[in-house]
Parts: C-alpha cells; sequence; structure tokens
C-alpha cells in the first residue's frame, strides 16, 4: 500500500510539484542564508587562520581578534620570561591607507612578521618567497589586493610598488589569504619595516605570537599569560570561538539572518501545509474507501506520513544540492562569503522533518476523524 | 452454493444520529436475512434508512442496539482492528461514484483489496489484470479512470469488489451513475457473481429498472424492512415500482 501511496501523491502533479518546490525554496533559503551566516563568521576569524600561531598574546581588555589595543615591546619579554613559553614574537597588525600607482587610495591590513623566524606567515605563496621579505622596502600582498588593484586598471605583479605613508612598498612575493570580515587586502611585511611605515606612536605591538615548550599544552601557557598583569592569553581554538561570539552578541548579523532562516522556516510550514493539507482533502473521499475496504487507520497514517516525508526527502535534496552549486559558483568569486559546515544540512534537515511532521499531522488529524461510512454519502 | 445458510442476519438493528433534540433515529429496530448465492436488494424511498443498513451491514458504522452476524461472526461487537482485517477479507464494495483513485490506473485500483491482505505488489497487479480481462477491460489496464466512460469505470469498481474473492458485495447505488445499457451490464456482472460464486450480494438501489435482477427485495420505509419478498412477489404485487423487466439471463 506504500507504492500505492506514492503513486497517488507523484501522479498528483501539480501539488507534488507545488509540495516540492514550497520545500525546496525553504530549503535553500535556511542552507544559503545558513551558509553565508557561517561564511560571515569565518570573514570575522580570517585573521586567526591567515597567522598561524598555538597562543595569541593581547592586551587584557581584548575581546575578539580584529579588536587592537597595543602593547608594550617589553611584553614579548615578558611572554618569553614565562615558564611554559619555548619562545614568543612580535606581530605588527594595523589597518593603514595604502597609495597606489595612479595616485587613490586603498585601505590595507599591513601585518608585521617577526623577521628571523617569519611566524605568521602566509601559509600558501602564488608567486615569490617569503624569505625576499628581507629585502629593501618589500612587501608581500595577497590575491584580493590584485583583485582591488586590477578593478582600478592596475596590473600589479611583482616589481610594481606603491607607497604606504609616503615610503616605497615593492612587492616581491603574492600569497594566498582567506579573505577577512573587513575586506581589507592582507599586506605582509616585517616587524621592523611595518613599524617604519607607520607614524611613531608610544605602543605599537598588536600581538605576541608565543609556542608552548614541548609537553606544556596552548591552555597551561594561556593560564601563564592570563596571570600576567594587562595581558590576556588565547589559544587559537579560543581566540577563533571568542571572536565568534562576539561578533554574534555585538553586530545585528545573527538577527538578520536568523529572520531570514525564520522566514523560510514561515514559507515553508505555510506552502507545504497548506499544500499537504489540500493534498489530503481532496484524497479523503478515496482515503475513506481504503479504509471502508479494509485499510486500517494505523496504514493510513503510515501511507500519509510517507507520503509527506518523501515529498521533505525531495524537497530537501534539491535545496541543498541548489545552495551547494550557489556556494560552490560564489566561492570562485569570494564573495559574497560561504562556507557550509556539516551542521547547516543537519540543522535544515532537522528543520525540513519537522516541518513534514507538522504537514503530516495535518493530514493524520483528518485521516484518524475520518469514518469509513462517508464513502456511502 | 448454498442458498439456504444466512450470510448476513441483523436482528433489532437500531442506529441513530445525533443526540437530544437532534437526534434522528435511522434504523429503528431492523430485522433482515441475507443468504449465500443471492443477490438481495435494499429498495425505499430517500431517507429510509438504506445506506445507513448497508453501511452497518459492513461495518463501516456501528450500531446502537441490535446485532449484526456475517457469516456467523458478529461484528457488531467486534473490535476496531479486528473488523476492519474482517472487512478486508469478505467484504467487497461498489460505490455509487465508483470512488477509484484518479491518480492511480485501472489495475492498480483493482489491485487495491488484494494489496490490503497482503498480497504482494506483482501478484496483486497480476490479479488486477486477470480480474479486468474477465469484466472485458483486457488492453485497457494502464487506463487512468478519467480515460474511462462512467461503464467502464463502474467496470473496474466491479473488479475491484471482486478481486479478493470476498463473501460479501455491498453495492450502494451501483447504476445511479450509468446509462440504461451500462447499467445493465453492471448488473448482468453482479448478478453473475452472485450465482457462481459462494457469496452474497447486497444491492441498495432507487433503480426501479433493475429490480428484476434481484432473487430477493427487502423495501424499508421510515427505518424499518416493510417488505421482503422474492423478486418475482415483489414485482408482482407492486406493479407500478418497476419499469418493463430487462432481458436478460
Amino acid at each position: 500500500m506504500f507504492r500505492i501511496a506514492l503513486l497517488m501523491l507523484f501522479r498528483d502533479r501539480a501539488k507534488y510539484a507545488m509540495l516540492v518546490s514550497g520545500l525546496t525554496f525553504c530549503t535553500l533559503l535556511m542552507s544559503q542564508q545558513a551558509g553565508v551566516f557561517c561564511g560571515i563568521m569565518m570573514w570575522t576569524t580570517a585573521t586567526l587562520r591567515n597567522i598561524s600561531s598555538p597562543v595569541w598574546v593581547v592586551d587584557a581588555k581584548v575581546q575578539q581578534v580584529n579588536e587592537v589595543i597595543s602593547l608594550r615591546d617589553i611584553d614579548v619579554q615578558r611572554v618569553r620570561s614565562l615558564p611554559g613559553v619555548a619562545w614568543a614574537v612580535p606581530l605588527f597588525w594595523s589597518i593603514v591607507q595604502a597609495r597606489l600607482p595612479d595616485g587613490s587610495f586603498q585601505a590595507i591590513q599591513l601585518t608585521g612578521l617577526d623577521s628571523s623566524s617569519f611566524t605568521g606567515r602566509p601559509a600558501v605563496m602564488l608567486e615569490g618567497r617569503v624569505e625576499d621579505l628581507r629585502l629593501p622596502n618589500s612587501v608581500i600582498v595577497d590575491q584580493v589586493a590584485l583583485e582591488k588593484l586590477q578593478r582600478k586598471g592596475i596590473d600589479a605583479r611583482i616589481g610594481t610598488t606603491f607607497e604606504i605613508n609616503d615610503e616605497e612598498a615593492r612587492i616581491v612575493g603574492i600569497c594566498h589569504t582567506e579573505r577577512s570580515f573587513l575586506g581589507q587586502p592582507y599586506v605582509y611585511t616585517t616587524y621592523e619595516r611595518a613599524l617604519q611605515y607607520m607614524p611613531a606612536q608610544r605602543k605599537m605591538l598588536a600581538y605576541v605570537l608565543a609556542e608552548p615548550k614541548p609537553n606544556i599544552s596552548p591552555q597551561e601557557v594561556v593560564r601563564q599569560v592570563n596571570a600576567l598583569p594587562g595581558l590576556r592569553g588565547f589559544d587559537h581554538d579560543s581566540f577563533f570561538r571568542e571572536t565568534m561570539i562576539w561578533y554574534i552578541k555585538n553586530t545585528g548579523i545573527p538577527v538578520s539572518f536568523g529572520t531570514v532562516v525564520l522566514m523560510g522556516i514561515i514559507v515553508g510550514i505555510a506552502i507545504a501545509g497548506q499544500t499537504f493539507y489540500l493534498f489530503v482533502h481532496g484524497n479523503l473521499r478515496y482515503l475513506a474507501a481504503l479504509k471502508a475496504m479494509g485499510a486500517g487507520t494505523p496504514k493510513l497514517v503510515g501511507m500519509v506520513m510517507l507520503q509527506a516525508f518523501s515529498t521533505g526527502f525531495v524537497g530537501y535534496g534539491l535545496g541543498v544540492g541548489l545552495a551547494a552549486l550557489f556556494g560552490n559558483a560564489v566561492l570562485g568569486n569570494g564573495t559574497p562569503p560561504f562556507y557550509m559546515p556539516w551542521q547547516v544540512p543537519v540543522f535544515v534537515g532537522v528543520v525540513i522533518a519537522l516541518i513534514c511532521c507538522f504537514s503530516a499531522a495535518i493530514g493524520v488529524a483528518k485521516v484518524a476523524r475520518l469514518e469509513a461510512a462517508v464513502v456511502f454519502k | 452454493m448454498n442458498t439456504s445458510e444466512p450470510a448476513v442476519v441483523c436482528r433489532d438493528v437500531v442506529k441513530t444520529y445525533g443526540k437530544g433534540e437532534m437526534a434522528v433515529r435511522a434504523l429503528k429496530g431492523v430485522n433482515l436475512e441475507a443468504r449465500f448465492g443471492e443477490l438481495l436488494m435494499i429498495v425505499g424511498p430517500s431517507g429510509c434508512g438504506k445506506t445507513t443498513l448497508l453501511s452497518v451491514i459492513c461495518g463501516t458504522l456501528r450500531v446502537d442496539s441490535g446485532t449484526i452476524e456475517l457469516f456467523g461472526q458478529t461484528i457488531s461487537s467486534m473490535p476496531e482492528r479486528e473488523l476492519t482485517a474482517f472487512r478486508a477479507r469478505n467484504v467487497g464494495f461498489i460505490f455509487q461514484q465508483f470512488n477509484l483513485v484518479p491518480t492511480l490506473t485501472a489495475r492498480e485500483n483493482v489491485s487495491i483489496p488484494r494489496l490490503l491482505t497482503g498480497a504482494s505488489y506483482a501478484a496483486a497487479q497480476q490479479d488486477a489484470g486477470t480480474m479486468l480481462a474477465q469484466v472485458g477491460l483486457a488492453g485497457r489496464e494502464e487506463s487512468f479512470p478519467s480515460q474511462m466512460s462512467g461503464g467502464q469505470q463502474q467496470r473496474v469498481a466491479i473488479s475491484r469488489a471482486m478481486i479478493h474473492q470476498p463473501r460479501l458485495v455491498i453495492c450502494d447505488e451501483p447504476t445511479a451513475s450509468l446509462d440504461a445499457a451500462a447499467g445493465r451490464r453492471a448488473m448482468d456482472l453482479l448478478r453473475e457473481s452472485a450465482r457462481h460464486q459462494d457469496r452474497c450480494v447486497i444491492v441498495v438501489t432507487h433503480d426501479s429498472r433493475i429490480f428484476d435482477y434481484a432473487d430477493r427485495i427487502v423495501e424499508m420505509d421510515d427505518g424499518l424492512v416493510n417488505v421482503s419478498q422474492t423478486a418475482p412477489d415483489y414485482l408482482r404485487d407492486h406493479p407500478y415500482s418497476h419499469s418493463q423487466p430487462k432481458n436478460h439471463a
């Protein structure tokens, strides 16, 4: 009888198409928006993913990675003096204006690496070598910088120069980085040269990157850092988590995307629930006939449940597939952000299953109340 | 065929719809017997309780008091689940509007009672094809109800009612939606089914043109059985209640 139930569903093409398209749209809306939301959250942690370090040391008031309160130079020594620290290096990071060859300006994220170890170096070099940062006035730019320059008609390549605070910066390498929430390109140079590019200030150190000694966990080093006055330590994972939580708590992003996801759920419930109600209502006479012929209520309920969930399954599959296609298309461009961890399809699947339960419940309620004798009326 | 044994026995059956001042007593103590091999027609004016009686006989409606026995088993006190399974095995239905599922082919519609009695899908489809051939619908197995005439749809409905070899066939106005020729064809099939198999066929009808197909006619009025006679006696005693007899075997 379950095969009969599916045939009844599939051959009622108009309602089936309506049901599937409703659930597909609902799934697509939720998956795509959740994917973009996760992508934005990933953007907020781009610095953490572009600059790899097991332990980050910042000012005690810092709550997330994109918030910089400068440290004193001596703080590097303070971290190095901790018993659990194998080594610690300074990292400069600031947003500055770069003057391009055509005279226009572009904000960049200037990142100054320790010149001896290049700790925090870009993970993927597309052209050139990180070691070339030891050359005079040299910088490494990322692919975002190239895109922005190309949009301005500037054919940037190794050897191209631009200015930071009237100081020459010559491109010696091109790297690939994760795009950041702020959208400015990453420009890497050495720590000392970054200080030269910037107007002198009393405190210019943004982060201290530290490595625990063998057999010492990053969490233990963080505990030791937190015991120092004025400093706060994060291991990579906790900094990542705290950054995302900060954006969730302090920006309207979750509300904005949550509203769209909620609308997806409402649209799904409205379309699927209403159409499925019409489908069951339209078949009520035949279901009553089946009941008269000896199909018990549990069997009819099973048929209705199967119809609801098979529709949900198809709609979910199409919706997630379309969301994946969207993601695949935009990942090449880099914008809008898109990241679909496994939790997104699972969450959407659970929501679709609940919508199917709701739709089925409407049908089941009608079937359960159905009197077989109505077929004679 | 054993025409002496009662297939259906109704004793003092009472059924009331609604409560209080709105209560309508549809059956007021009906006593009735239908035998194996018999085609019993229940006739009477609208609202006399024919359909209610049909519903309680097949167990789709519960009686308020009295008993219904089918093939020696009292169904009026049978638990719902047991009654549903009993109905699936023993009762075939033919409805006034056919009630063929429009999104299923003739073959699929006919196969439903076999599926309900546990047959595999393939076996049920095969049996359905055989049944359709027996009613002259070979070649129309894959047609949908909307692609068939009213007469053809009723033959599909008859096939569906007979495919699982039920001992009781319940027919509610089987010719009401058919023209005279299609109605006679349908009644021929039902008559043949009642005569040649060990079963009882009960037909509720307004259509006086088919009275002469009955072995016995029960006339109801105001929730009670008024008359129960063999068809020839009924037609003799009620000459104005039917048209000219049909020429049938």
